[in-house]
Parts: C-alpha cells; sequence; structure tokens
C-alpha cells in the first residue's frame, strides 16, 4: 500500500506543498533514469573499448551500485527537510490556532470595560485601555498573518474563482482607508480606464492584497502624503498600481522585500508595528491566481507596487 | 410584567461566559450558561431559550453535533442559533449553516459590539 502511495508523485509533493523539482520523489525519480543513462553508457564504452567481458560488467555494476547510494544518500536528507519543513508549518498553523481563543477573550474583556457598560473610566485609564487595545489587535493581525502563512506553506491556501469588477473593489476599499489616510495627512487619488474587464479571482484574498499596499502606501508616507492608485487593462490581464511618495525602499533591501519577516532598514528605524508578512502573502495570493506582482522604488522619493490578474476568458 | 427572553450560551470558555453574561443582563436578557455540549443540549431541551450562541469546539459533545440533534427535536428546532466560532474554514461554515445555524460569525473577525446587535437582531 505504502509504496503504491509513493508512486503517486505529485499527490506526495502536494502533501510537502512543494514544486515538482524540490519534491524528494520526484528528484529520486529524476535519479533513477540518470543511473539507467549511466549504466547503459558504461556498458556501450566498456563494450567498445575493454575486451574482457566480465570486466565490463564489473565495472557497470559498481558505477550503478555507487550511484544508488548516493542517490538514496540525497534523497532521504531531501525527504528529511521537506518533513520538518512541513512539521513547521503545521506547527505555526497550530500555535495560531490555539492562541486565537485567549486573543478574542482578551480583545472583548477590553472592548467592554472602555465601552463603559460596567461603569465609567477616569480619562488617565483610558489611555491605558487604548494601549491595551491596540497591542491586542497587534497580536490579532499577526496570529492572522501566520495562518494565512502555514496555509500557503501547507498548499492548503484554497483560492476561490470569481468574476468582479477590480475598480469597484478598489473604490469600496479606498472609501474604508479614508479615515485613516486623513488623519495621516495623506491624498489618494484613484484613476482607472472606462470599460475595464472582469477580473478572474478570488475577490476576498484580492481585497486583502490591496488592502495591505495601500495600508503600507500610508502607514510608510513623510511629510505630506500622495498615493495614485492606477488601473488599466493590458491584453489578457488587468493591470493594478499604487504610486506613493513615501521612505522608499533602499536598494539593498530590495531583493528581500517579498520575503517572509522581512522589514526594510529605513522602516524599521521608526515604525515598530507591521508584521513582516504583508507582501510574502500578497505575493503568494496573487501568483497562485495566475498573476504577477512587482515594484519599483526610489529611497526617499517613493515607491510603485504593481500587480495584474487575469481576466476570465 | 415584561417576560425576559432567554439566551443559552454553549461555550466552554469560562471567560466569555462572564463577558457575555455581564454585558447582554444588563441588556435585559435572562443569561443561562452551558461549559459543554452535553449539558448544553440538555438545558436547551428543559429551559427552551429564545436564542441560542453555540460554540463548535466543544468538550463532550462538538457544537455540529449539538446543532444536529437540536434541529432534529421537535421541541427545540425553532430556537435560532447563532454560531460563534474561531473556526473560519469553508467546510465548518457551510456544514453549520446546512444544519440550521441561522448566523455563523468568527470571533476573530467581529467587535463584542457587533456580536451584541446580531444577537439582538437574530432574538426580535
Amino acid at each position: 500500500m505504502r509504496i503504491l502511495e509513493q508512486l503517486n508523485i505529485p499527490k506526495q509533493c502536494k502533501k510537502y506543498g512543494l514544486s515538482l523539482w524540490q519534491c524528494p520523489s520526484f528528484l529520486f525519480l529524476i535519479m533513477g533514469m540518470i543511473i539507467a543513462l549511466v549504466s547503459v553508457l558504461s556498458y556501450l564504452i566498456g563494450t567498445r573499448y575493454v575486451t574482457e567481458p566480465r570486466i565490463v560488467a564489473l565495472v557497470v555494476l559498481i558505477i550503478s551500485a555507487i550511484l544508488l547510494i548516493l542517490a538514496t544518500i540525497i534523497t532521504n536528507s531531501f525527504e528529511r527537510l521537506a518533513e520538518a519543513n512541513r512539521m513547521k508549518s503545521e506547527f505555526i498553523s497550530i500555535v495560531s490556532h490555539q492562541l486565537r481563543s485567549p486573543l478574542s477573550n482578551l480583545a472583548w474583556a477590553i472592548e467592554l470595560l472602555m465601552s463603559g457598560r460596567l461603569g465609567k473610566i477616569e480619562e488617565q485609564q483610558v489611555e491605558y485601555f487604548k494601549i491595551l487595545k491596540e497591542n491586542s489587535d497587534r497580536m490579532k493581525d499577526l496570529v492572522k498573518d501566520l495562518l494565512i502563512v502555514s496555509r500557503i506553506e501547507s498548499a492548503r491556501l484554497f483560492l476561490k474563482r470569481e468574476e468582479f469588477s477590480l475598480e469597484e473593489l478598489t473604490k469600496e476599499i479606498i472609501k474604508e482607508f479614508e479615515p485613516f489616510a486623513k488623519a495621516s495627512n495623506c491624498q489618494i487619488e484613484f484613476s482607472f480606464e472606462e470599460n475595464l474587464p472582469k477580473i478572474y479571482a478570488d475577490r476576498y484574498q484580492i481585497k486583502q492584497v490591496i488592502e495591505n499596499l495601500l495600508d503600507n502606501a500610508i502607514r510608510y508616507i513623510k511629510g505630506k502624503g500622495m498615493i495614485k492608485i492606477r488601473i488599466k487593462g493590458e491584453k489578457k490581464f488587468v493591470h493594478f498600481e499604487i504610486e506613493d511618495n513615501g521612505v522608499g525602499i533602499p536598494k539593498e533591501d530590495q531583493k528581500f522585500i517579498f520575503q517572509k519577516f522581512f522589514r526594510a532598514s529605513n522602516v524599521l528605524k521608526y515604525k515598530t508595528q507591521g508584521t513582516g508578512l504583508g507582501l510574502y502573502i500578497s505575493k503568494a495570493i496573487i501568483e497562485r491566481s495566475g498573476g504577477k506582482i512587482g515594484f519599483k522604488s526610489q529611497e526617499g522619493v517613493g515607491t510603485t507596487f504593481w500587480f495584474r490578474l487575469p481576466i476570465n476568458e | 410584567m415584561k417576560i425576559m427572553k432567554k439566551i443559552l450560551f454553549i461555550e466552554d470558555e469560562s471567560a466569555l461566559q462572564k463577558t457575555f453574561r455581564d454585558i447582554l443582563e444588563k441588556e435585559g436578557y435572562q443569561m443561562i450558561s452551558a461549559l459543554d455540549g452535553e449539558s448544553g443540549l440538555r438545558l436547551a431541551k428543559s429551559e427552551k431559550p429564545d436564542l441560542i450562541l453555540l460554540d463548535l469546539i466543544l468538550p463532550r459533545k462538538d457544537g455540529f453535533e449539538v446543532l444536529k440533534e437540536l434541529k432534529e427535536d421537535e421541541a427545540t428546532k425553532e430556537i435560532p442559533v447563532i454560531v460563534l466560532t474561531n473556526l473560519e474554514d469553508v467546510e465548518s461554515i457551510e456544514k453549520a449553516i446546512g444544519l440550521g445555524a441561522t448566523t455563523y460569525l468568527v470571533k476573530a473577525q467581529y467587535t463584542l459590539e457587533e456580536v451584541i446587535q446580531k444577537v439582538k437582531k437574530a432574538i426580535k
């Protein structure tokens, strides 16, 4: 049974959430083919240059044996690595789930106290309740992001496919963000081409991506902020971009920007919040929706993030 | 005299039991608590509440089973049930709605005030 199961290579790879070329079972198959090829080659070369057939057979046998042992060692360590990776994702998932209950108890208890339903609170106490609330919200966000990351890594992030209008969704999000933008002295400009086709993706997840990009743009603004959002059609895709005049991403940090837990050095200096997971999650969502995401940025001038998503054909 | 509406809260987290009791009693409801699925089901039958708030991960009998038995019993099947849980996968949501839950609320996505509004709406 186990052998049969192991022969189902795509299923095995899916279990580890790995692409085919990183997957132990697939690599083992490739190695097997190489061994067979090398054996045949050494046989051919052997018969041509060596006259004694027994020596040829012996050489072929020895070479094959060495290759087989090497291959087994290598794929075994791959297997162990993949298993460790899967266990790590599972661990994150379990811990995050376990954290959610106490966190919602905490958040709701704070909310009840702040509502004044249990009696008036002193002004000085209000400040501390706000600190409690802010920090419990931060933990909640972190746990939410960690859960998404563990889903991405264990290939359990399921995306729905539905048709929707990217510009309508963007309008909605901008409206939600208006108070935050205003409080940060930041203006949002939105323009889009007329009669854009609908895109074909998971509306809820794409909303997370746009919210994340917009949140970053506002959060890392310096002085008076100006954010420009543009949407245009591009053959079989719809192209979205968001330009800001914020702090920008230092050149040496740019290649790490989509990595998990990475936060740019200039951002760390004066902003403590943020999980460092937003862009990693955004990239995974966009790519799994059949799209692409990227950016260009200059430190001190601003950043433009863009993504494009396929339309329904 | 106005009759107080009864809410049965089936939830194993006593911190949440206290929070909801404090807030909903002030709103003029009578609160009944159950800390596990079995006693929740028993109280639903004996107390005939006007609304049930139900967690899904529960000791003794899980929320899905409780919901199923509530909806199978003539005496309790008309009582609206609000599911209040941290399970947010699509299968759980579809399963609970399919079993007859009135509303499905994921704890992490709502403020206390929003949950209270949903309760008030459902009990009317």
